[in-house]
């Protein structure tokens, strides 16, 4: 995960704007992983599948698929009040 | 299907599939918490000597901390996406309040993790050594303060504080941000959670690091960070136990039925003692644990639901006048609302958003059919926190003797006992109580969340008017995906993180 990176460190320049700092710490941070590349395809698969599998097949807006647009909270109000008891 | 029948087995799966993924969540939090703490002051040791140890030392936690951070990742939000499917009158009826704490976690915690973990793993020698100390303690505290906004949220489920309710929106909406953001309770919550996050990271730590000694690897590594997280664990542990008494008080007040459920306490009365298992139990140590006063009243569930006169004069409504007054709400909201529909003036409106506001408290209880409702499972309250206790004293007990085994103190206790050579069953010991460690940690969200049952909004809402209008089968399918999903992120981790154990810190 720490290989190498004195290397690319020696050639920054200390004069470097702090946005080409910012750009090369990423970059070569990136290219210098190891395990690194294994979690972040373990994490790039894990979002992948809980916002385009999970979120879009499985987990609707309930609400928003129910009601009509603008009276949720008609909607809302019926559904509590038919879910209170018989009196 | 009758949008307004209910199947009664969406609310189990529901119920059950929530419980699921944040049982799993909870796995990798409090490592996270934990392993970040250390690996802070392995740093800042580096900072203050300037030896190559130190680094290398913190750099190896820094690797395991990014393996349980990134399978971690993310598993949150599959919560967020539950309220919004499986619990919609839930998410209506509170998410002015609810949702303010999630998305300033979101937008807030989560970027300044995000922010100072890149400069951790990729600075090392693009930055200066006091930059690069203060991102890896500003990454763990951005996890901190991520754990504060989902406990205030928490916490606000528990205690509802700083709303009024709008009948004409149907929502609850914030009067008061800091009555939510810092009410006692949460604070209270937030204190007991990390301190015991702090003890499962510790508890990780010792394990490594006795895992090296048994295989006679790594000897300095594992003597100078089992002193480290002994330390942390110990230090961990005494304040858990201080805040679990503050939290304790905190459900005294705000959940008795809670406290009652924990304690299988049927009848309360003054001087009540605290039961260690049936038939044994410390005397006025109940009563002293839920009000500082060793004669305090403490009440059981039968006063709770019977109705009972407080200590000051003051008197706990009975469950059938709390739930007729909770009715008394129902109706006053659905007769406001037809009314305002038909155009009805102040004066036909007046009366009926009085009743209202004046029931209001009891709303939730207009829901339930049978006070017996009321009462939350007793034998999993009770067990989960009799596990967690005594979890607790075991640990408390276990990293006070390594702490001193490492430290060599009293030294006449230790002088004869070579810490690197003691018999493997004592390493394999130090391992083994890492899941036990979890055990504990999740039994006491088990307390927490079994035991506000059957409320999802303490008295504001319960389970049964919480939950969207959905099929069983919908909820069950997606409860055995998360199951599936999340053994395999587990286990991944589980396997990578051996290796990496394996492979040591490249000394």
């Amino acid at each position: 995960m720490y290989e190498n990176s004195y290397i690319f460190a020696a050639d920054m320049n200390k004069k470097d704007s702090f946005w080409h700092r910012a750009f090369h710490l990423y970059y070569d941070g990136f290219r210098q992983m190891t395990l690194g590349r294994t979690l972040w395809l373990i994490i790039a698969i894990k979002l992948f599948i809980i916002f385009f599998v999970l979120k879009l097949f499985f987990f609707p807006d309930f609400i928003g698929q129910n009601a009509e647009s603008g009276k949720e909270a008609d909607f809302v109000a019926t559904e509590l009040q038919q879910r209170a008891p018989s009196p | 299907m009758n949008l307004l029948t209910i199947d009664p087995s969406a609310i189990d799966w529901a119920r059950a599939q929530f419980a699921l993924t944040a049982i799993y969540h909870w796995l990798f939090v409090p490592l996270t918490l934990g392993v970040g703490l250390i690996m802070s002051i392995m740093e800042t040791k580096y900072y203050r000597t300037g030896d190559a140890f130190w680094r290398r030392a913190a750099q190896f936690w820094q690797r395991l901390f990014g393996i349980n951070f990134a399978m971690g990742v993310a598993t949150g939000i599959i919560l967020e996406f539950e309220f919004g499917t499986n619990w919609s009158n839930y998410s209506w009826f509170v998410g002015d309040i609810f949702g303010a704490p999630l998305a300033i976690e979101g937008i807030v915690a989560f970027f300044m993790e995000s922010t100072f973990v890149a400069v951790m793993y990729f600075g090392w020698e693009k930055v200066s050594r006091g930059f690069h100390l203060a991102s890896t303690w500003l990454t763990w505290l951005g996890a901190t303060i991520s754990a504060w906004w989902i406990l205030v949220a928490n916490a606000w489920m528990q205690c509802p504080v700083g709303c009024t309710f709008n009948p004409d929106t149907m929502r609850n909406e914030m009067t008061s941000f800091f009555d939510v953001a810092l009410s006692p309770f949460a604070i209270g919550k937030f204190c007991h959670t990390v301190t015991s996050s702090w003890i499962v990271g510790a508890a990780f730590c010792v394990a490594v690091c006795c895992w090296y000694l048994l295989k006679k690897r790594e000897t300095k590594l594992a003597l100078e960070s089992l002193r480290i997280g002994a330390a942390v664990g110990l230090f961990a542990a005494v304040l858990a136990a201080a805040t679990g008494h503050k939290s304790a008080q905190d459900v005294a007040s705000q959940q008795p039925m809670k406290l009652a459920a924990m304690e299988a306490l049927y009848d309360g009365g003054t001087g009540q003692g605290l039961k260690v298992i049936e038939g044994i139990e410390v005397p006025y140590a109940l009563s002293f644990m839920a009000t500082n006063d060793f004669n305090g009243y403490v009440p059981g569930i039968n006063d709770l639901l019977k109705g009972y006169t407080r200590e000051d004069g003051t008197v706990e409504p009975s469950a059938q006048e709390k739930m007729m007054r909770g009715r008394q709400a129902i109706e006053s909201l659905a007769a406001y609302r037809q009314a305002k529909a038909a155009g009805a003036d102040q004066a036909t409106l007046a009366p009926l958003l009085a009743s209202l506001q004046e029931n209001m408290p009891y709303f939730g209880y207009g829901y339930i059919k049978d006070e017996a409702e009321l009462v939350p499972p007793i034998a999993v309250n009770f067990w989960a926190f009799r596990v967690m206790v005594g979890v607790g004293c075991l640990l408390i007990l276990f990293f006070a003797v390594v702490l001193s085994a490492t430290c060599q103190w009293p030294k006449k206790w230790w002088q004869k006992c070579d810490i690197t050579a003691l018999p493997s069953w004592l390493y394999w010991l130090a391992v083994a109580l890492v899941p036990l460690t979890y055990v504990a940690s999740e039994s006491g969200w088990l307390v927490a969340e079994l035991g506000r049952q059957p409320w999802t909004i303490q008295d504001m809402l319960p389970v049964g008017a919480s939950i969207s209008n959905i099929g069983s089968s919908a909820v069950a399918t997606t409860f055995w995906l998360f199951l599936i999903l999340f053994t395999i992120l587990l286990t991944v981790e589980i396997n990578i993180m051996i290796k990496q154990i394996k492979k040591g810190p490249q000394l």
